[in-house]
């Protein structure tokens, strides 16, 4: 079968790839272009690990087909930090002891960017609601819900 | 005299259920050596994933320990985790 | 720079960035599936779609004719392990039983069993050639369940099993592998004394340890036989051992790398992939990778068992508990191995029983081999005895935890498996439990509390390590346990502790086998016990040595320097004046002193200390759905000493929430074709955000003596109160003892129509 040729933005850079109409959008991220930060644990959208931005938008890369990109704005994990400048999520995720094995953070760090930018200042309620998409199995939620209204608080008092 | 206390098992396989023995022994060397010789088989079972503990302390690697004239070795089965 | 923490530690109880973290936070961390080789592979299986059938031929001449197909294997490719052979070396697991668990032989024995492999050159065309192998069964009749496991003319799935420990050998094969015993005391006239008794049955579930990752591998076999592997396992030397056992290759020519390991939690202490893909490496002469699907996770991977007990207590009128019992039936999945040993062992250990008999049963049944999960066994056998417990204190209208408190057990305490009980915490987790806020806080319509306490014995074992003064005095640890909780952060404080300098100028690196020596898993709760005393100790070992360059430098004995905040200085005035020398300095001089400097400790760690827990749960139980709401959870546990109390407690809030997923909604849903309905993460239902509240850690240190900061392990016990602290609120919420798990919505509900 041939390849389907797409041109896309990922974290604000022009890209173009060839892919399979059947591979998804993870797939494309991590195979094609070596962009492994974002993580597949399910296949099926139910544990969150793959959590990309499409479009100002939250989805599962694994729900995503790569042809879907074309002419889209892509954002991953690698495209969070500013060289050495951590995001305030990133940084708090580590002070706060926010992650064990780390193979969920991409996709909770993503998730929770989203929602930051859209409700800057959200009831822990509403972070846990938002994140229930996002499967973890090491930290009990606890310190990633913390820090995440951490860096809400912090952003409304500075 | 040490006191040697062997698990259920163990005691039901070997020793017809006798848990509790007294043995003149040094090293846990000598000890197991002396319980294989009381009851043949005994030792390579000891051998076989058991751990000992040495008036208390637990060893997984035990046939170098010394032992005290008045200490208590129990014979357990060796735990892994998870 | 002399800074006390507090504690009188500059490092130990800090709350440092762990050293890895960056990478982690950035997607930058390369996990198993993460990791790629030129000219590279894939490789996938076929499974089994029957629970338990002969395997009368498989086919591959269609699979091999396909385009990118570059080799197949099947059972036929890995040597047979006679039952002689089967165990080699001290304390190990059944090469033949794992070998024909990750690639059937004669027989498939669970839905999702492997029975070949294929590799190609992209993942359609491996999937493809799965399609086309050709496989001939011979369905057999099936069993799922422990019980009906048991009965005499149930499906039998091995003809060589005959039951171990149970007195003479049967004459006939059953799939009860092995019966083991504990007693103490003399248990009728221990029941004889009591006034109350409380005896019930429960049943419990095969749950999975739902990590997030997939296991993944990518092995590559050179022409000469030696091979590569990077795969994600929680250790990589028992990678090493197990394929050399399984494939027949000298030890010496098989290197692992660690890969960052995305959860593992006891599930990937053993292999599935990585003697299939070395397999198949060698076949095609080409790398092949290998990453399982979420579904084939569930199928294919040891879940641990499910479970019937049964418990009886009996105590005096004021409590002192006089005679308990248990009987633990474990399934084992298609082999042995359930983990009814500690299981049973761990059962009544927090108390101080004089007569006790627990009997354990190693079943197998039609299910993927069962695998350790945190703690294995122990959560179990607390879920019956916790929860009895509870029915006990009701009766004799004691209160919950006072009942615990009367008899709880502590240093010098006899257990039921042999030994006396060494310095313990169990009482100070009551007291701390007793005096937190959460246990007089006030309670609503439908809510309840519910106490429980456990207890796991921790384990020591092999660990090596090698740390080094690197030329501008900056130190690298390399040890050989991957990092499943963040234990790099508790290396490396450990270092900088004993040798005075900043936790920013070390650096802790996992090692492949090569590199570092022997060191057995990760898991067991043994890291920071056992390679932080690697560390510790080299890290000694090191001030040593950085005492006797100062020595040479000022022409003074060793004996006349301390070592003291990171600087070699004059033990007094009499040593003579001399200025205080650096790590840095040392080690810029070292070429002129002798040399680098550096450490190198491989140990037997033993007598770790056990570890204890007491924890508080109050639910709301929601009449007219029947789901359970966790409102609030407290979680008192002895660490020992907290390195690194925000990674202490992300163990113990881990754990409960893992509990609590056992709880109320985890298992497996097995239908009647004996085929698993569930494989995926939206019916195997974990605990989401959304499912809980904060979960309080509170940490409590009662120093371990064999350890030099007073460490005991602290990952597995947080699993173990958690399903009865659960039902032991249900039943304080809404009146309804539930003994089988998960307590889950219909049975709830099912539980309120039987009442009325």
């Amino acid at each position: 079968m041939a390849k389907t040729h797409v041109m896309t933005t990922i974290n604000g850079e022009p890209v173009e790839f060839l892919c399979d109409t059947r591979q998804t959008l993870l797939d494309v991220l991590r195979d094609e272009l070596g962009l492994t930060g974002s993580k597949e644990g399910c296949g099926s959208g139910d544990c969150g690990a793959c959590s990309v931005m499409v479009d100002g938008r939250l989805v599962c890369a694994c729900l995503v087909l790569g042809v879907e990109a074309e002419g889209g704005d892509v954002e991953t994990i690698e495209g969070m930090a500013d060289g050495e400048k951590l995001d305030p999520l990133q940084q708090k995720f580590l002070e706060n002891a926010a992650l064990q094995c780390g193979i969920c953070t991409p996709g909770i760090l993503i998730a929770a960017k989203a929602l930051l930018a859209k409700n800057p200042d959200p009831s822990e309620t509403e972070v846990r609601y938002w994140l229930a998409g996002n499967l973890c199995r090491c930290t009990g939620y606890d310190k990633i819900i913390r820090s995440v209204l951490e860096v809400a608080a912090d952003a409304k008092g500075a | 005299m040490a006191t040697v206390i062997l698990s259920t098992d163990l005691a039901r396989a070997h020793t017809d259920g006798e848990t509790n023995f007294e043995v003149e022994a040094a090293t846990m060397r000598s000890l197991v050596r002396m319980l294989n010789e009381r009851f043949p088989g005994l030792g390579p079972a000891l051998g076989e994933g058991m751990a000992v503990a040495i008036d208390g302390q637990i060893y997984h690697d035990f046939f170098l320990e010394e032992i005290g004239p008045d200490s208590e070795v129990c014979f357990l089965p060796a735990i892994e985790g998870g | 720079m002399a800074a006390d923490g507090g504690n009188g530690y500059r490092w130990i109880g800090k709350r440092t960035i762990r050293p890895d973290g960056v990478d982690k936070v950035t997607g930058r961390a390369n996990f198993g599936a993460d990791f790629a080789l030129p000219d590279m592979l894939v490789g996938k299986v076929l499974r089994s779609p029957y629970p338990h059938a002969r395997i009368v031929s498989i086919d591959t001449s269609k699979a091999e004719a396909l385009d990118g197909v570059k080799a197949i294997v099947t059972a036929a490719d890995f040597p047979e392990i006679t039952p002689e052979n089967a165990t080699f070396g001290s304390s190990p697991p059944n090469y033949r039983d794992m070998s024909r668990n990750l690639m059937a032989r004669g027989k498939v024995l669970y839905d999702g069993h492997v029975l070949a492999a294929v590799a190609a050159v992209d993942s359609a065309a491996a999937i493809a050639a799965i399609g086309l192998i050709a496989v001939e069964y011979e369905i057999l009749p099936h069993v799922t369940d422990v019980v009906a496991a048991m009965r005499p003319d149930a499906p039998l799935l091995h003809d060589d099993i005959f039951t171990a420990g149970a007195g003479p050998k049967p004459e006939k094969p059953s799939n009860v592998a092995k019966k083991v015993a504990f007693k103490l005391g003399d248990i009728e006239a221990g029941f004889a004394e009591a006034d109350v008794i409380v005896e019930r049955e429960y049943r419990t579930e095969g749950i999975h340890q739902a990590y997030i990752e997939p296991h993944a591998v990518v092995a590559s076999a050179g022409a000469d036989g030696q091979v590569t592997i990077w795969c994600s396992s929680q250790g990589h030397f028992m990678v090493r051992q197990y394929c050399a056992g399984l494939l027949g290759i000298n030890i010496a020519d098989i290197r692992v790398t660690a890969a960052e390991i995305g959860g593992g939690f006891g599930g990937k202490t053993t292999v599935y992939l990585e003697p299939v893909a070395v397999a198949l490496s060698r076949k095609a002469g080409r790398p092949v990778k290998m990453v399982m699907s979420r579904n084939e996770v569930f199928r294919g991977t040891g879940p641990t068992s499910g479970a019937a007990i049964s418990v009886r207590i009996g105590a005096k009128r004021d409590g002192r508990i006089v005679a308990a019992t248990a009987e633990l039936k474990l399934m084992a999945g298609a082999f042995p191995g359930a983990p009814i040993q500690p299981a049973c062992m761990c059962a009544f250990t927090a108390y101080d029983i004089p007569n006790v008999e627990i009997t354990g049963y190693d079943i197998v049944v039609n299910r993927p081999k069962t695998t350790a999960y945190r703690a294995p066994g122990a959560p179990i056998s607390a879920y019956g005895v916790e929860s009895a417990l509870d029915e006990l204190a009701q009766k004799l209208d004691i209160e919950p935890l006072a009942l615990r408190e009367r008899n709880a057990a502590r240093q010098g305490t006899r257990t039921a498996y042999g030994p006396t009980l060494g310095v313990v915490g169990f009482e100070e987790t009551l007291q701390a439990a007793r005096e937190h806020p959460h246990f007089k806080s006030s309670l609503g319509p439908n809510q309840g509390r519910g106490i429980a306490s456990g207890f796991w014995f921790n384990v020591g074992g092999e660990s090596s390590s090698n740390v080094h003064v690197n030329e501008d005095g900056t130190i690298t640890i390399t040890s050989g346990s991957p990092d499943i909780g963040g234990s790099r952060a508790s290396l490396v404080i450990m270092a900088a502790e004993v040798l005075g300098i900043d936790v920013d100028r070390v650096r802790a690196v996992i090692g492949d086998t090569a590199s570092v020596g022997f060191n057995r898993h990760t898991g067991g709760s043994r890291v920071t016990f056992a390679t932080g005393m690697t560390v510790v100790q080299a890290a000694e070992d090191i001030v040593v040595a950085l005492r006797k360059r100062a020595a040479l430098t000022w022409d003074i004995d060793v004996e006349a320097v301390i070592w003291e905040d990171g600087e070699a200085r004059p033990a007094g005035d009499n040593a003579g004046k001399f200025e205080a020398l650096t790590l840095r300095d040392i080690a810029s001089q070292t070429p002129k002193t002798g040399g680098p400097i550096g450490a190198r400790r491989s140990i037997m760690a033993q007598n770790p200390g056990a570890a204890f827990a007491t924890h508080i749960c109050d639910v709301e139980v929601d009449r007219e759905t029947g789901q359970v709401k966790i409102l609030r959870y407290t979680a008192v546990q002895d660490a020992g000493r907290a390195i690194h109390p925000g990674y202490v407690e992300g163990q113990i809030q881990g754990g409960v929430v893992q509990g609590i997923g056992w709880a109320l909604n985890e298992e497996y849903i097995y239908g009647d074709d004996g085929c698993l309905q569930n494989a995926g993460f939206l019916d195997y239902r974990i605990p989401v955000a959304s499912d809980l509240p904060m979960i309080e850690a509170v940490i409590v240190e009662v120093p371990n003596p064999s350890h030099p900061y007073g460490v005991r392990g602290v990952g597995e016990v947080p699993i173990v109160p958690p399903m009865a602290a659960v039902a032991n609120a249900i039943h304080d919420a809404v009146g309804l003892r539930l003994t089988d798990l998960p307590m889950s919505p219909p049975k709830v509900l099912a539980a309120f129509d039987s009442e009325s």
